[in-house]
C-alpha cells in the first residue's frame, strides 16, 4: 500500500513537471507563418529610445506596405553580442537580419554564417555608400554587412573656458594640429583645472583610430598578404602626445586615464576639465545631463599630416546565410537604409549616416548640439586599421591594452612600448597566419 | 573580565557589525539613491546621497520604455520553477549520496563540483542544440530545465551536507519502531531537512533570478525576456548606460529577491532549531 502511494506521488510528480514544461513551450520558428506569409527576425541593438521608436516604427511602415513579407522586430544587446549570435548560428537559429558593429563581423564572415551580399545589394544603397564604408564589412572579396551609422570621435568642449582662455576654436576646415592641441591643453590648464581628460579604460581602438590622422597604421600587408604590426614615425605622435600631457606638462588628467567616457562626464559639467575626447553619440548624455546654462561645443579631434582621418568601425545588417529568404531580408535592409530612413536612424542614435544622400540631410547640419562638426569630419573617416586582421582581439586584450595602459601612465618609455606592441604582437598574428 | 571591559568589548563588536553591514549596503543604497535623481543631478561632480530634486522619472522612463513587469513575470516563473524541480530533484539524491557512501558515490560527488567549474560559453552550443532537438528554445521551458540542470551540482552538495548532519540513530530509532523507509524519510527525516531545503530553494531561485547569459542566448522574442536581459537595453555599446532608468529597473528587480530572503530567513532559522538534537 506504502509502496503504492509513493509510486503515484512519484508519477503526479513526473506528470506535472512534463505538463509544465509542455505548457511552457514555444513553438519551433519557421521561415513562413501558417498563411504563407514569408516572416523575417530583424535583431538590432538600438538601445536609446528615440533610436529604438526609430527601428520599430519603421518596422511598422514595412510591414503595412508588404503584407506578404513581415519583420517581426527582435531587441537585441551590445552585451555579449558575439556570443550570443555564434550560439544562434551554431544552433541554426540565428535572426535573418542582424545588426552588430563591422569589427565583430570578421569572425562570423570567414565562418560562413553570413551571407555574401554583393549578388543580393540594389545599385541604389551600392553606390550611395562609399567605398571606404564598404571596405570595413568586406572580407575575401564577399560583402558580410552594409554598414550604415558611423561615429567619429570629437573633442566635446566647455564653451566657457575655450572663450575666456582666449585659445583659437578649431573648425574642421582649421582644425588643431597634435602639436598646438598640446599646446592649447597647456594653456586651459589651471587652478584645479585640467586641459584635457583622457577616458582610455580601454585605450587601444582609440589610439589606433586617432592615429591614423599623423599617418600611424600599426598594421601593414606585406607582399604575401600576411598582416605585420610596424611601429613607425606616425605611429608615435597621438600616444606621445597623451603621454607627454599626462606625464610632462600635466594639462590631462592622471585620473582620467582609468575612465570611461561616461565617468568623465561629472568633472567636464564641474569645471574640473576643459575638453574631454568622446564618440559623437557621447552628445546626447551631454545634452541630458549638462546643468543648466552649461555652454558645451563640438570640436574636431586634432589633425595630423594626414589630416582630420581617423579610423571607424561602422554599425552594420548582415544577413544569416542559413536565412532561407535572403532575397526578401536584403529588400527589408533596403528600405531601412533609404536616406529619409537612414537620418531617422542616425539621429536616434546621435551618430553619423555612411550613406552620402542622407549625409546630406538638412536636419544633419544645424550647428545645434555639433551636428555640423560631425557631418564635415564623415569625409575624412576610414576604416579602423586592424577590423580586418585575424588575431587583432587577442592582440589588443594580451598585448596592446596593458602596454599602451603602462605607457599612458608613465610606467614605461616609448621604446619598451614599441617592443613589446610590435615584437609580443607579431608573435601573437603569426599564429593565425600559418 | 569585568562588566565595564565586557560592555566595550560588545559595543566595539556591533560597531563592527555595523560597518559591515553598511559596507553590504552601500552598493544597494547608491541603486536607491541613482533611481531617483534626475539626468542633471547623475552629472554632478559632488554627487549627494540624497537626491536634491527627487523624481519618479526614471521609473517612468524605464516602464515606457522597456516591457519590465512581463520581464518580471518570466523571471519569476523561472525562478520558482527552478528552485522548485531543483530542490524536488536534489533531495532524494542527496539522501542517497550521504547515507550510502562509497567510492561511487564520491566520484559521483566530486564530478557535481568540479561541473561548476565549467565556464557558460563552454556549454552553451551543445546545450543549445540539445534544446533546439527538443524544441525548447525561446521557451521558459527550456530556460528552466538549464537553471535547473546548473543548479543541481551546488544543490545537492548543500543538501548532502544537511543530510549528514541528521544523525542516522534517528532513523534507526524510527524503523525500530515500526516506520518503513518512506514513512521514515517524510516524518523523521525531512522535517530535520527543512532549513537545508529552504536554503537551497532559495540559492536556486537567486540563481535563476540573477542568471543572464543562458536567457540571453535561449530566448529569442521581447515577451519571453526575463529582468536581466531587458535591464541590457537600457547599455549602449563601448558600455554607454542610461543610467537613470537602469538604476531604476535594477532597483526593481532586485525588490523581489529581498521579499523571497525576507520571507524565507525566519523559516531557515525557524527549520535550524527545529532539526537540534538533544541528548
Amino acid at each position: 500500500m506504502r509502496r503504492s502511494r509513493l509510486g503515484a506521488a512519484v508519477t503526479a510528480t513526473v506528470a506535472a513537471l512534463a505538463l509544465l514544461l509542455a505548457g511552457c513551450s514555444g513553438g519551433p520558428d519557421g521561415g513562413r507563418g501558417p498563411d504563407g506569409t514569408i516572416r523575417l527576425r530583424f535583431q538590432s541593438l538600438a538601445w536609446q529610445k528615440e533610436s529604438v521608436d526609430a527601428n520599430k516604427a519603421l518596422v511598422e511602415e514595412w510591414n503595412a506596405t508588404h503584407p506578404d513579407v513581415q519583420v517581426d522586430y527582435v531587441q537585441g544587446s551590445w552585451d555579449n553580442v558575439h556570443d550570443q549570435l555564434l550560439t544562434s548560428f551554431e544552433g541554426g537559429e540565428a535572426p535573418d537580419i542582424i545588426h552588430d558593429a563591422s569589427d565583430d563581423l570578421a569572425d562570423f564572415a570567414y565562418g560562413g554564417y553570413l551571407a555574401d551580399l554583393r549578388p543580393l545589394l540594389p545599385g541604389r544603397l551600392t553606390e550611395d555608400i562609399p567605398e571606404r564604408s564598404w571596405s570595413t564589412t568586406t572580407f575575401d572579396g564577399g560583402v558580410y554587412g552594409v554598414p550604415f551609422l558611423q561615429e567619429p570621435r570629437v573633442l566635446i568642449a566647455a564653451t566657457g573656458i575655450l572663450r575666456e582662455s582666449g585659445v583659437r576654436i578649431p573648425t574642421p576646415q582649421r582644425p588643431w594640429s597634435w602639436e598646438e592641441f598640446r599646446q592649447v591643453t597647456r594653456e586651459l590648464t589651471g587652478e584645479g583645472r585640467y586641459g584635457v581628460a583622457w577616458p582610455l579604460k580601454d585605450p587601444v581602438s582609440v589610439t589606433l583610430n586617432l592615429g591614423l590622422s599623423a599617418g600611424g597604421r600599426l598594421f601593414h600587408r606585406d607582399a604575401d598578404g600576411k598582416a605585420v604590426i610596424r611601429f613607425e614615425k606616425g605611429d608615435r605622435v597621438m600616444p606621445a602626445t597623451v603621454h607627454d600631457q599626462v606625464g610632462t606638462d600635466r594639462s590631462a588628467a592622471r585620473t582620467a586615464l582609468g575612465m570611461s567616457g561616461s565617468d568623465t562626464l561629472p568633472g567636464f559639467f564641474g569645471g574640473r576639465y576643459a575638453m574631454v575626447p568622446l564618440g559623437f553619440s557621447y552628445r546626447q548624455q551631454v545634452a541630458e545631463q549638462a546643468p543648466e546654462g552649461f555652454e558645451w561645443s563640438v570640436l574636431p579631434a586634432p589633425a595630423g599630416s594626414d589630416g582630420l582621418a581617423q579610423g571607424v568601425s561602422p554599425q552594420t545588417l548582415s544577413v544569416a546565410e542559413e536565412s532561407p529568404h535572403k532575397k526578401e531580408a536584403v529588400r527589408f535592409i533596403d528600405f531601412l537604409l533609404r536616406p529619409e530612413n537612414m537620418v531617422r536612424l542616425a539621429k536616434g542614435d546621435w551618430m553619423l549616416p555612411t550613406g552620402t544622400k542622407a549625409l546630406a540631410d538638412p536636419a544633419l547640419h544645424t550647428a545645434e548640439n555639433g551636428w555640423a562638426t560631425g557631418t564635415a569630419l564623415a569625409a575624412a573617416l576610414r576604416p579602423a586599421p586592424a577590423q580586418t586582421v585575424r588575431g587583432y582581439p587577442e592582440w589588443k586584450d594580451k598585448v596592446a591594452t596593458p602596454a599602451l595602459q603602462e605607457y599612458y601612465s608613465g610606467a614605461i618609455g616609448i621604446g619598451e612600448l614599441e617592443e613589446r606592441l610590435v615584437e609580443d604582437g607579431n608573435r601573437v598574428l603569426a599564429r593565425y597566419q600559418r | 573580565m569585568n562588566t565595564r571591559t565586557g560592555k566595550a568589548a560588545r559595543t566595539g563588536q556591533y560597531a563592527a557589525l555595523l560597518c559591515y553591514l553598511l559596507f553590504l549596503a552601500l552598493p544597494f543604497l547608491w541603486l536607491v539613491s541613482t533611481a531617483f535623481k534626475p539626468a542633471r543631478e547623475l552629472g554632478s561632480l559632488h554627487p549627494s546621497w540624497i537626491p536634491e530634486n527627487p523624481t519618479l522619472d526614471n521609473f517612468r522612463q524605464a516602464f515606457e520604455e522597456q516591457p519590465l513587469l512581463g520581464a518580471a513575470g518570466n523571471s519569476l516563473t523561472a525562478a520558482l520553477c527552478a528552485a522548485l524541480i531543483t530542490v524536488v530533484i536534489a533531495t532524494p539524491m542527496a539522501y542517497v549520496t550521504a547515507r550510502h557512501r562509497g567510492r561511487l558515490s564520491r566520484a559521483a560527488t566530486g564530478w557535481v563540483v568540479v561541473s561548476q567549474a565549467f565556464p557558460f560559453v563552454l556549454i552553451i552550443i551543445p546545450l543549445f542544440l540539445v534544446l533546439k532537438k527538443l524544441h525548447l528554445i525561446n521557451s521558459l521551458a527550456g530556460l528552466i530545465l538549464v537553471y535547473v540542470v546548473w543548479s543541481l551540482p551546488f544543490a545537492l552538495w548543500m543538501l548532502t551536507g544537511y543530510v549528514r548532519a541528521v544523525p542516522p540513530e534517528l532513523e534507526e530509532a524510527a524503523a525500530v519502531d515500526g516506520a518503513g523507509k518512506a514513512r521514515t524519510l517524510v516524518s523523521v527525516t525531512a522535517p530535520l531537512l527543512a532549513p537545508g531545503i529552504v536554503a537551497t530553494a532559495l540559492f536556486a531561485f537567486i540563481t535563476a533570478w540573477n542568471e543572464f547569459f543562458f536567457a540571453l542566448v535561449l530566448l529569442k522574442t521581447p515577451e519571453k525576456q526575463t529582468l536581466p536581459v531587458v535591464l541590457t537595453h537600457f547599455l549602449g555599446a563601448e558600455g554607454v548606460a542610461d543610467l537613470g532608468p537602469l538604476a531604476a529597473a535594477a532597483f526593481l528587480a532586485t525588490l523581489p529577491s529581498l521579499v523571497v530572503f525576507a520571507l524565507i530567513q525566519r523559516r531557515i532559522t525557524g527549520g535550524l532549531a527545529a532539526g537540534a538534537v538533544k541528548d
